[in-house]
């Protein structure tokens, strides 16, 4: 028997037998993407909205008939005065408030449009400014309808918004490809540095050590059972998109795991980096936790990079997920394929290359 | 002495660990087909030692050889003919301890069956557990199991690292016997240990403190060229007694070891003398005797030699 073979039916052997691995191997993915995508949502619903009726004219009754009937808008209460409403702001019964003020119908139709006012709670900022749009919008719409029946010949709207790719602005289409690259994370990642740092730490590595057996042997066997493992996650995740909530790849799987497999290599190399220059499994957690947060929050995984400032912009070059993620989100959601995404994958083959040259480098078998 | 009749030659090796010296010029030999070994308290570098010989740890200075090996330059050929016990059983505990001696075997390029017959006397004891676990096994199940694996490849020099410590005293004593087995089969092992009673079943020794060499000879040796006096000494107030006995300028040293205090003679001790001078602080019962000195006695006074 060779010393790979010998050293993967090791891995596989001790893989097997720890309670808890292989079924979170299983588990973990299937929780995650029936968990995550539901909770990680930006959209905006239940806008709790008081309105400040100092108008009672037909058009005021309108609108509030309108909030009344959005979605996305609670109707709280209708009020005589701002006082009142703001009351019920400060208590945090209401999101939003809108104020329609005297004459408002009357000046509509003589053409000396008075303001409507909108005041939001933007304590949570995403939706203070959310909840103020959505209520812009349906504004708008009850103003444009009355508008054509006072005219009928208006002409329509000059600006037209189609959102490409992901019409319905679903944000799970986004979030589905981005909880891959962190299943990826983890299970590559931390997994096999945890490994090795325990082999240290039950000093098994010692005897290993005296043996003939080469370091990198010794490391791929360990390594190889984790690729695999992260593959069997992906493609469970794939499964659970397509089952549970109908998403499948638009461009081909085979670009997809052309990816996730350089992202893995990139990922395991760092997972080495990590256990080699660790001593114990709270060193090497820290470490690999640094990294990761930064990876999550800088890579373009919940908010986009070109929102970044312009230094950050440049240090996400040398962040891996941040190719990663790009593909993914191409490949999965605009069908971009292999030859489109080159310069990518370009990027995250070097990145692999680097990272396993630094997992040899910090390698040593004898102090 | 020729190279080749060498199983280990250690020349001046020192290494440090931050300002804490490990181990401070140390050099013995070890010879071919005998049990050689390195008594020692803890903090006296004995593992720091064998990690330096079995090419774990570098040296910061000294060289030595390991089989007629550089363990600089050739390291890779020492792998694979030295066998290791590190002090901490370090073998897989969720593979069993058929999977580990399989493993172990094939990681060196040999098979079991091969060399079964090195390992039969040790690994027969086991064998019948041999789909257990090796995390679920005893202590002296665990040192045989972790010996047999250090044995599979049939090295020629073996490296025990504290083997016995832990372990019940009948047990102990059994392992030394399968040590002695092996040294007939023309292994060569050098075994550290901190208990001074296992001295006795070594070839010879090397007595060791703080990283360095106090003495090498064979036990028996060792205590025929013993120069102090040494008496055994015992009263019915055992507390007073060693107080006194560590207050007399004329005596080196006293402790306690077991029914009777040892004292080491110094410059004017004189025996009638002490006696009458016990008696007269009120101590009754006064017995001393000449004795032999153990390991313990030796290592003591070579200590006690270091200090002053």
């Amino acid at each position: 028997m060779s010393t790979l073979k010998v050293l993967l039916k090791k891995e596989v052997l001790q893989f097997k037998r720890n309670a808890f691995l292989p079924r979170l191997v299983v588990a973990f993915p299937i929780m995650i993407m029936l968990i995550i995508p539901w909770v990680t949502t930006m959209d905006v619903r239940h806008v709790n909205v008081s309105v400040v009726d100092n108008d009672h004219s037909q058009m005021s009754q309108r609108i509030i008939n309108k909030i009344n009937a959005s979605e996305y808008l609670t109707l709280h209460s209708v009020t005589g005065s701002f006082d009142l409403s703001f009351k019920s702001l400060e208590h945090g019964d209401v999101d939003a408030i809108l104020e329609i003020p005297q004459d408002f119908e009357k000046g509509f139709v003589t053409g000396r449009t008075k303001k409507l006012s909108i005041s939001a709670n933007s304590v949570n900022a995403t939706k203070g400014s959310l909840g103020s749009q959505y209520l812009a919008q349906t504004l708008a719409a009850s103003i444009k309808e009355m508008r054509a029946r006072l005219s009928p010949a208006q002409v329509g709207d000059l600006v037209l918004i189609q959102n490409r790719y992901n019409p319905t602005l679903e944000y799970r289409n986004f979030m589905i490809p981005a909880i891959l690259v962190i299943l990826i994370i983890i299970i590559t990642g931390f997994l096999p540095a945890l490994n090795l740092v325990s082999e240290k730490e039950a000093g098994t590595i010692e005897q290993i050590n005296v043996t003939p057996v080469s370091r990198f042997s010794f490391t791929l066997a360990k390594l190889i059972v984790y690729w695999v493992a992260g593959l069997i996650v992906i493609t469970i995740a794939l499964i659970v998109a397509w089952l549970v909530y109908g998403q499948t790849a638009v461009g081909s799987l085979l670009t997809i795991y052309t990816g996730a497999f350089l992202f893995i290599l990139v990922i395991s190399g760092f997972g080495i980096i990590a256990s080699n220059i660790s001593s114990t499994m709270q060193q090497a957690v820290f470490f690999m936790y640094f990294f990761v947060m930064v990876f999550m929050l800088m890579s373009g995984l919940l908010t986009p990079i070109e929102s970044m400032p312009q230094w950050a912009q440049r240090v996400t070059y040398v962040l891996p997920p941040r190719y990663f993620i790009s593909i993914m989100r191409s490949v999965f959601m605009k069908g971009a394929t292999f030859y489109d995404m080159r310069f990518n994958f370009l990027a995250l083959a070097s990145l692999a290359v680097v990272m396993n040259l630094g997992a040899a480098l910090t390698y040593r078998k004898r102090s | 002495m020729d190279t080749s009749t060498l199983a280990i030659e250690v020349k001046g090796i020192s290494k440090s660990y931050g300002t804490v010296k490990a181990l401070d010029k140390v050099s013995l030999d070890v010879r071919r087909g005998e049990i050689f070994g390195l008594i020692g308290p803890d903090g006296a570098g004995k593992t720091t030692l064998f990690k330096i010989l079995v090419t774990l740890l570098n040296a910061d200075e000294g060289t030595a050889t390991v089989d007629g090996l550089d363990i600089v330059k050739d390291y890779r050929t020492i792998r694979s003919r030295v066998g290791y016990m590190p002090g901490k059983f370090s073998l897989y505990p969720d593979l069993t301890i058929e999977e580990n001696m399989e493993f172990f075997a094939t990681l060196f390029g040999v098979t079991v069956e091969q060399n079964y017959d090195l390992v039969a006397p040790i690994y027969k004891q086991i064998e019948p557990f041999k789909k257990r676990r090796a995390g679920r096994l005893s202590g002296g199940m665990k040192q045989k199991l972790a010996l047999s694996c250090a044995l599979i490849h049939k090295p020629s020099v073996l490296f025990l690292d504290e083997p016995t410590t832990g372990v019940d005293a009948v047990s102990r004593s059994e392992f030394w016997d399968m040590l002695h087995n092996l040294r007939e089969q023309g292994l060569s092992i050098l075994a550290s240990t901190p208990y001074m009673d296992e001295a006795s079943r070594c070839d010879r020794i090397a007595l060791c403190n703080t990283g360095r060499v106090l003495d090498i000879d064979s036990p028996q040796h060792m205590v025929e060229k013993f120069d102090g006096r040494i008496y055994g000494i015992k009263s019915h107030n055992m507390y007073d007694l060693l107080k006194e006995l560590r207050d007399n300028r004329c005596i080196s040293s006293c402790y306690t070891a077991g029914e009777y205090h040892h004292l080491l003679a110094g410059a004017g001790f004189d025996l009638g003398d002490l006696k009458q001078r016990l008696i007269a602080k009120g101590h009754s019962d006064v017995e001393i005797k000449s004795i032999v000195p153990n390991i313990e006695d030796i290592f003591i006074k070579l200590l006690s030699n270091e200090q002053y």
